[in-house]
């Protein structure tokens, strides 16, 4: 697009790409087998050369889901401005950023001009307070904060997310929550930065050191709301509430807690069409669903410490012998530091393949697809028909940790039964 | 840099091509695997691709609205992924302007960019639309950009435009990137104000 008007990139110091989607994460070696991935990659490669764009390729050891190394090497910083052709980019917000997706033609309009042609959003502030249970996550938070306030609830907002639960989250539990905000509606997700923040920062490649450290964050300090600023609507959730969640439907508002019964239709369209999809019937249990994938990724969930949680219930436990399993870091340094912790051998034991970095099962744009109608228990974002690669493919959207757990029953269980055997 | 022609958009005339159903994601509007190039040519092949398979009736399969010029939705249409390929599939089957209860924010920048006007009319008027396009296929519908009237055989309602959009529609800037290109200088000013690109 730019080549056509003869137009350069404005800011290649400030552009950064990386190859995720379609990038094969069993085997690296070029050309890729699959060849139109091999295709697109040399593309981005040519252009990245020609336009003077950092790249995170498929060789770096720097490469990863972009919501996964924007915060890693240090490149998100609270106060920024974010644009990526990608809608998960809320993901940054967890950082104190302003980050939203765009489209291809908006990408055009950022390399082109860093700038872009938006409307002002409203504003909600969503407080979620007190202490979530053991076995519960962040993924159960926002995935019940979008079963409360609908998928179409935050269209015309940015989320900002508080409250002494999101206070206490670590930068990479927010990542999460910030992450599915567009699931909700809301194209921009939002933490205050604090000092979890300036200390998830402190010494990354693209962070400042020294004393403009201390300058950024004197700076950093400013960018956070006022305590008493206004907003367009304030909802809060009591945290001890949530329970363990798991989707039931096509979309990612379509939840229940591990325990409760799935809706019935009561002339609601949208949930019979769903539950036809599904093929699962109104008033019946998630719990006890067979599944036939599980798969431990995305830049939802594919950070270390996902990881960690979901390699804690496999802990002398082995995948049932039906269930084909997958974990797949969200980045090559992920990788690398689980590897270093002997992760991988435990998911290994386990049974789980251990791939290298992208986004695999999350969308059928490489390699890794569901088939036919499998079920697939999934730590990704997106329920929708089809979302797995397989047009009758089907996913349960929860926790790795639960992943892991249903995996090993080879059908939807409540981790916490499995967490109590590995406390006691 | 040579700024673009400015082309408003006022009116669209044409007929009509009704898709029922909340929260349709880009997912399903263009599934993934058709992301696989580098290119979005013969995308509108792939509209709904998975959607008409598994329903034969599906109205991007019936020859009855073959030709259609708008696309008539529900709540919360184009949601999920920022695809553009969503948006460029439609353009690129024709399809000029989209009338709904609501937009996905992402998609409705997708499709401003595009030069498709998404028209927002109250959930009544959108059924009653659908309605006589499923018993009058080849029912012709006009809706105005500026006044956001919209007429429809016997239906004459208000379907109005985002402001911002109408806004680009009515000035022909709905393609920014010349405009933006025009105003470099001031992106350049703002770059030597953040404090994070000189710490």
């Amino acid at each position: 697009m730019l080549r056509q008007h003869g137009w350069r990139v404005g800011f290649p110091e400030r552009t950064f790409a990386t190859v995720d989607h379609i990038v094969p994460t069993n085997e690296r070696r070029r050309p890729f087998v699959d060849l139109v991935a091999e295709e697109m990659t040399t593309a981005l490669e040519r252009n990245c050369r020609e336009f003077g764009i950092h790249l995170s390729g498929p060789g770096s050891d720097e490469q990863g889901i972009v919501h996964v190394i924007g915060p890693e090497l240090g490149l998100t910083q609270p106060g920024m401005t974010i644009a990526c052709g990608d809608s998960h980019t809320s993901t940054h917000g967890a950082l104190g950023a302003l980050a939203f997706g765009i489209g291809t033609s908006q990408v055009r309009d950022v390399l082109a001009s860093q700038s872009l042609a938006l409307d002002p959003l409203k504003v909600r502030r969503i407080d979620v307070n007190g202490v979530l249970a053991p076995g519960v996550y962040a993924k159960d938070v926002i995935l019940t904060i979008i079963r409360r306030l609908g998928v179409q609830g935050g269209v015309g907002y940015a989320y900002e997310y508080g409250g002494s639960a999101i206070d206490r989250m670590t930068i990479e539990e927010r990542m999460t929550i910030c992450n599915m905000s567009i699931e909700g509606g809301a194209r921009i997700g939002y933490v205050n930065p604090d000092e979890r923040t300036f200390a998830f920062l402190r010494g990354r490649r693209f962070v400042p050191s020294g004393a403009a450290f201390e300058r950024a964050t004197k700076w950093w300090r400013e960018v956070a709301s006022d305590r008493d600023a206004p907003y367009d609507d304030r909802i809060a959730i009591d945290a001890a509430s949530i329970e363990p969640t798991v989707t039931w439907g096509i979309n990612p508002g379509q939840s229940v807690s591990v325990g409760e019964p799935i809706p019935e239709p009561s002339g609601h369209d949208a949930v019979e069409e769903a539950l036809a999809f599904m093929g699962l019937a109104p008033g019946a249990h998630i719990e006890g669903t067979r599944i036939d994938v599980a798969f431990i990724g995305s830049c939802t969930n594919g950070r270390l410490s996902d990881l960690e949680e979901a390699a804690r219930v496999l802990q002398g436990r082995r995948v049932a012998p039906h269930v084909k399993a997958l974990v797949v870091p969200g980045s090559q340094a992920v990788g690398r530091e689980a590897e270093a912790r002997g992760l991988d051998d435990e998911f290994r034991r386990a049974g789980f393949e251990w791939r290298q970095a992208g986004c695999s099962l999350c969308l059928g744009m490489n390699t890794d697809r569901l088939e036919g109608r499998q079920v697939c228990a999934s730590s990704s974002n997106r329920n929708f028909k089809g979302r797995q690669g397989s047009p009758n493919g089907r996913t349960l959207l929860m926790s790795p940790a639960m992943v892991a757990a249903a995996a090993v029953a080879g059908q939807v269980v409540d981790v916490r039964s499995m967490l109590e055997e590995v406390s006691a | 840099m040579k700024a673009q022609a400015l082309r408003p958009i006022l009116v669209v005339t044409g007929r009509g091509l009704p898709v029922r159903g909340d929260d349709i994601d880009t997912d399903r509007i263009m599934p993934a695997r058709f992301l696989r190039a580098t290119s979005f040519e013969g995308l509108e092949r792939h509209l709904f691709e998975d959607d008409r398979a598994s329903n034969p009736d599906h109205p991007f399969s019936d020859p009855r609205f073959t030709g259609a010029t708008f696309v008539v939705v529900n709540r919360n249409f184009g949601c999920g992924s920022s695809r553009e390929h969503a948006p460029q599939g439609l353009a690129r089957f024709g399809i000029q302007a989209i009338i709904g209860e609501s937009f996905s924010e992402i998609f409705l920048g997708n499709a401003g960019m595009l030069g498709i006007p998404c028209f927002v009319a109250d959930h009544q008027s959108i059924d009653r639309l659908q309605t006589l396009i499923e018993h009058t296929p080849n029912l012709e519908i006009t809706a105005r950009v500026d006044s956001g009237d919209l007429t429809a055989g016997p239906l004459r309602t208000t379907a109005a435009l985002p402001a911002a959009m109408r806004e680009a529609f009515v000035s022909g800037q709905w393609n920014p990137t010349a405009m933006l290109l025009d105003r470099f200088a001031e992106v350049r000013a703002v770059t030597e104000r953040l404090p994070y690109l000189n710490w």
